[in-house]
């Protein structure tokens, strides 16, 4: 009842110049051409334009920050080098030391992810990784690259990550059907963690910006967009972080399956 | 109020979806296509780019400079091998000095202490010789003194004897005088 209220004063508030428009950040449009013009495959989008933006980004870190190939490194190459070190370490201890092929795969993940979630959080930017396409995909992505590992590296051992051996005898078909239901909901829980996480923050921020036009409680709607922001800075690190990590949780499972 | 409501919120879903479509962006499935093909492209991008160019890059610059480092701890550890080394040649050549002056302070003393024992004992035969020679010397003046001793005992027994009106024989009186001189 109250939410529905709250949806009525929006629409009232349409009325008097209040505009909520929460998730039109959102909405994905050509860049070139009309606004109402079909979105094929192929066309060049928001999309297109802030992928191309992270995509640069990396290639201007770790490309042309690295490019002295300094033994004492420049402030640049220096960070390529610690999101180097930092991911690569991650890798072997949470993934184990055989998983240290896998990371380019990883970086690539961690830095397309990370990049994307930083950009978005630029005003009047679109963010990419709070769409589900996306996350899924990228999710999928994993999942299946995990799974073909799985069974490519261990055959039908790779079946003992849902058997566990060290329960007792009756518990165990019980526990494989728990195990092979929260197997398959990784994909589901991996893209929407993410993808969830960025949206919702962008979307209370609009809603705050929404309040910030009204003169009573501007300040109060500033302030909230400020701590918000703020949140949402450590937000995108750490869900580009937490991505990366079940990554190579999901990856040890894969090329260590008994428990 | 609650039909009203429900109308508003059907106007409003009504609006957005004239806006945007239908509700949330996220489920405009049209749009699938488009984001997924952009995100392949993307990722494929950053995957030939990192995995091609970036990361062998920054991992031989790692290496470089962990090799480097290496290099240079072992360097600093020969270095100081190095300073161990000489500290230790200087003391060697330090203690050798001292060990070669200690044996020329010996050689000198033992030298002078030969000259010295050869000086003295020259010395000491000559006093030797000289004494024996004062001894032989005092002996016969001893021996000469008893000599004229004994002779002026006999001529003075003599001239006494002449004076006192006796004739004596003087090999008697020599004997007599001789006689009582030993006894």
């Amino acid at each position: 009842m109250v939410r529905k209220t709250l949806v009525a004063t929006e629409a009232h508030g349409e009325e008097g110049g209040l505009v909520f428009h929460p998730l039109d950040q959102f909405i994905v449009k050509p860049l070139f051409g009309e606004a109402g013009d079909a979105v094929h495959w192929y066309t060049i989008t928001n999309v297109t334009l802030w992928m191309a933006l992270a995509v640069i980004a990396i290639v201007a870190l770790f490309v042309f920050g690295s490019r002295g190939r300094a033994i004492v490194p420049t402030r640049t190459q220096s960070i390529g080098e610690i999101l180097y070190g930092f991911t690569y370490k991650m890798v072997e201890d949470v993934a184990g030391k055989d998983a240290v092929k896998f990371f380019p795969y990883i970086m690539t993940l961690f830095m397309f992810i990370l990049f994307a979630n930083y950009l978005g959080l630029l005003p009047m930017s679109f963010a990419t990784t709070s769409h589900i396409a996306v996350t899924a995909v990228l999710a999928l992505a994993v999942f299946l690259t995990v799974t073909i590992v799985g069974f490519v590296k261990n055959g039908a051992k790779f079946l003992g990550l849902f058997w566990v051996s060290s329960a007792p005898l009756a518990l165990r078909p019980i526990l494989a059907i728990i195990e092979l239901i929260s197997y398959f909901v990784r994909p589901v829980s991996h893209s929407i963690r993410l993808g969830g996480n960025i949206m919702a923050g962008h979307a209370v921020m609009k809603v705050f910006a929404g309040f910030a036009a009204v003169a009573a409680i501007s300040p109060f709607a500033v302030v909230s967009i400020t701590a918000i922001y703020g949140l949402e800075v450590l937000v995108a690190g750490v869900q580009a972080y937490v991505f990366t990590i079940l990554t190579c949780v999901y990856l040890h499972d894969a090329l260590h399956p008994s428990h | 109020m609650a039909t009203e409501t429900e109308n508003g919120v059907a106007d409003a879903a009504h609006g957005a979806a004239e806006a945007s479509g239908a509700g949330m962006p996220q489920l405009e499935f049209s749009t699938f296509g488009n984001q997924i093909f952009w995100l392949v492209v993307a990722l494929v991008i950053i995957f030939f780019v990192l995995s091609k160019i970036a990361l062998p890059r920054i991992a031989g610059v790692l290496a470089e400079r962990q090799g480097t480092i290496t290099n240079d701890l072992a360097a600093a550890e020969e270095l100081k091998q190095k300073a161990v080394d000489a500290e230790e040649a200087y003391k060697k050549a330090l203690a050798d000095a001292r060990a070669e002056a200690n044996k020329i302070v010996a050689d000198a003393k033992a030298e002078i202490q030969s000259d010295l024992d050869a000086a003295q004992a020259k010395a000491d035969a000559e006093i030797a010789a000289k004494t024996a020679e004062s001894e032989k010397a005092i002996s016969e003046i001893r021996a000469g003194a008893l000599e004229s001793a004994t002779e002026v005992a006999k001529d003075t027994t003599k001239e006494i004897l002449a004076a006192m009106g006796f004739s004596a024989d003087a090999k008697t009186v020599d004997a007599a005088v001789s006689e009582r001189i030993k006894g």
